[in-house]
């Protein structure tokens, strides 16, 4: 019987079926970072137990470190905090930590892809939501909570119930201007903030298979803002050429017999899905949020909708948007002000998202009342960015070109809106504070979106600006 | 709250809170610059810290519901974020059990692995509850997991959760460490048949 990926790795992975019914999952990779470890960690020793699989484990510092000066101790007692522990456990339970020493720390979900430590047909597990990046490369990959980390760490294992699965097929072609940020937006927008609740979402149809691999992550990445945990896209010669070489990936013979592999994973024709959603690549235009949720978007040629021509159950959350935001429904989302712009994070944070952001960046210089920061996602990705001269674009057109982390995505290093400050960011949440300011406001979108609205002071069309 | 043994969740009283609206996410129920710290335990304190500032009425300011176990909520409660922090610091301030709409997958996995089941009721169900906890604040709020229903008042309300989540706390078997090191070797075995584990 012809089989989905999903339903290929869960069983490869199923250690047993548990007495409360669901599954004891072996997980093939557990990535950590400093925020969601350290009392796992400590767990881990009140129950005097080891790492079970250490050499399935790597970790990072990413989300706390700040991006400008990263000589420790750091400035904020707090954050040096946490990366002493981090710092600490690594060492004492004899785990890879690719720290600042190594030339490849980074953003978590963009190192292990970069790194080829995340490889199909894996099941992969982090501390953090955006796990279901690495579904890109064909993984089922999910993000968990402390106590979780702490049973993976004891155990390599979870218990976990099998998602259902649907198919979100995206056919057409995309329009010059328009992104991955754009697809995965406007999925969302489409299937709602909840509708992949329950699900793991299959990413198909000739857009996804066009995309290259960093394309994938970016919508991959965005899975759990449509509410599903998971979300893959089959492995195929993209895939497998995207892993070619990568340090940890398999060498030489070892390397053609895994993409035999990696291929033989991927969903086959007339396995049974639970449900698809079809969504045309041809309509969509470039995308922008305008309220508290990432569902909550238009084309940045339309205007801000009416909580009255939302489904009753939404317009409550509507009007607290509209409030929060300082927007009035029908307003053209289109040259709405901004005060900073941020290129970088998980979603948006690879060298492909640099490149097009620079080649924005040379169409002018950022508005004298903006704040632009470019942040890359790894030490790796600054290297390579900075070997092409893409920093010195983004400083000659007054951007700062920062160092690796996760930075403006959320408010915990130095990189922060403040008060009702108006951002423009390449990241993946717009939620009330999400930024570090309580009363701050995101407007999500990609980062060629950013780089022109950083330019023009205001959300502008890039279509416009690359003409 | 009262549960019949240490780790068994079958039923769980206590006076409820009502927390009305949708798509409620983590980084609203603790905001990011709190979760710098290397254990839990501050994290009750500041259980909706920027939107108790924000809004006066916020129900976690009042009085009124002071000492409340059973959360009742929206659509959507707990997306976003992965952070533990977020039940962590609903439990520390005295969430024993939730009733919603539905829930961020995370956040209702991170529940149970604390012990704290999240039920999902109809639309009309959740805003009678609301309603009637908000007329009544000290009256007690039964949730009965593993009858699965609510009871409040004169009536008792369907509330559901997944078979496997449910079984866990009900059995007491929630805290996952314990029963998956049960499995001993049948995890490196399970390992070794992988190709990307035994190697290529």
């Amino acid at each position: 019987m012809a089989r989905t990926l999903l339903d290929k790795v869960w069983e490869a992975h199923t250690v047993r079926t548990l007495p409360s019914g669901q599954t004891q999952l072996l997980i093939g990779l557990h990535l950590i970072h400093e925020v969601t470890t350290p009392q796992a960690f400590q767990m881990l020793k009140d129950s005097k137990l080891k790492v079970r699989m250490p050499e399935r484990t790597f970790g990072t510092l990413d989300h706390i470190i700040p991006t400008t000066d990263q000589t420790r101790p750091y400035a904020d007692p707090l954050a040096e905090e946490m990366a002493v522990h981090m710092i600490r456990n690594m060492k004492e339970f004899k785990l890879p930590l690719f720290d600042m020493s190594t030339g490849k720390q980074g953003i978590v979900h963009v190192i292990g892809p970069e790194l080829g430590l995340s490889q199909p047909g894996m099941t992969i597990a982090c501390g953090d939501s955006h796990t279901s990046t690495h579904g890109a490369v064909g993984a089922i990959a999910f993000g968990i909570g402390t106590t979780q980390v702490r049973d993976v760490l004891a155990t390599q294992c979870l218990a976990m119930a099998k998602p259902k699965l649907r198919q979100v097929r995206v056919d057409g072609a995309l329009a010059r201007g328009v992104y991955a940020k754009d697809v995965i937006l406007t999925i969302i927008n489409v299937l709602g903030v909840k509708g992949g609740v329950g699900y793991a979402y299959e990413y198909a149809g000739g857009v996804i298979e066009r995309m290259t691999m960093e394309e994938r992550l970016t919508v991959c990445n965005m899975s759990i803002e449509g509410g599903a945990r998971f979300g893959y896209v089959n492995p195929d010669a993209t895939t497998i050429e995207y892993l070619r070489g990568r340090q940890y990936a398999p060498a030489g013979a070892a390397f053609d017999k895994a993409a035999a592999w990696w291929k033989s994973t991927a969903t086959e024709p007339g396995a049974a899905i639970d449900d698809v959603a079809r969504i045309n690549g041809d309509a969509i235009e470039p995308v922008v949020t305008w309220g508290i949720n990432p569902g909550l978007s238009v084309g940045v040629s339309q205007r801000i909708p009416a909580p009255e021509s939302a489904p009753e159950a939404d317009r409550s959350t509507l009007r607290e948007a509209l409030a929060h935001m300082g927007f009035q429904a029908g307003q053209p989302i289109k040259g709405a002000k901004i005060d900073v712009a941020f290129v970088g994070s998980c979603t948006n944070g690879r060298l492909s998202d640099l490149r097009v952001a620079a080649e924005v960046a040379k169409k002018g210089k950022v508005a004298k009342s903006v704040r632009a920061l470019i942040v890359p996602g790894s030490q790796q990705v600054a290297r390579a960015a900075e070997a092409e001269g893409l920093h010195e674009i983004f400083q000659a057109a007054g951007f700062q070109w920062r160092k690796a982390g996760c930075s403006m995505c959320l408010g915990m290093n130095p990189d922060q809106l403040v008060g009702r400050e108006m951002s423009a960011s390449s990241s993946n949440r717009n939620f009330i504070g999400r930024q570090g300011s309580p009363t701050g406001r995101t407007l999500l979108m990609s980062p060629a979106m950013v780089a022109a609205a950083a330019i023009t002071g205001a959300v502008a069309d890039v279509r416009e600006i690359l003409r | 709250m009262s549960t019949t043994t240490d780790f068994k969740r079958r039923q769980i009283s206590g006076r409820g809170i009502p927390l009305p609206g949708n798509d409620i996410d983590t980084d609203r129920i603790i905001p990011a610059r709190f979760l710098k710290e290397v254990t839990f335990e501050t994290m009750g304190e500041h259980a909706f810290e920027d939107a108790k500032k924000q809004n006066p009425e916020h129900p976690f300011n009042s009085r009124l519901y002071k000492g409340a176990s059973v959360l009742v909520v929206g659509q959507n409660f707990g997306c976003g974020s992965s952070r533990e922090h977020a039940p962590q610091a609903l439990m520390r301030w005295g969430i024993a059990a939730v009733v919603g709409g539905s829930f961020g997958e995370i956040f209702f996995g991170n529940c149970v692995m604390l012990g704290i089941p999240c039920l999902v009721a109809s639309q009309e169900d959740l805003e009678w509850l609301q309603k009637a906890i908000s007329r009544t604040p000290q009256a007690p709020v039964a949730v009965d997991v593993e009858k699965q229903e609510v009871r409040c008042a004169d009536r008792v309300i369907k509330a559901t959760m997944p078979d496997g989540s449910r079984n866990q706390l009900v059995g007491g078997t929630w805290d996952s460490t314990a029963v998956l090191l049960e499995a001993g070797p049948a995890i490196e075995t399970t390992a070794k048949k992988l190709p990307y584990v035994a190697g290529w």
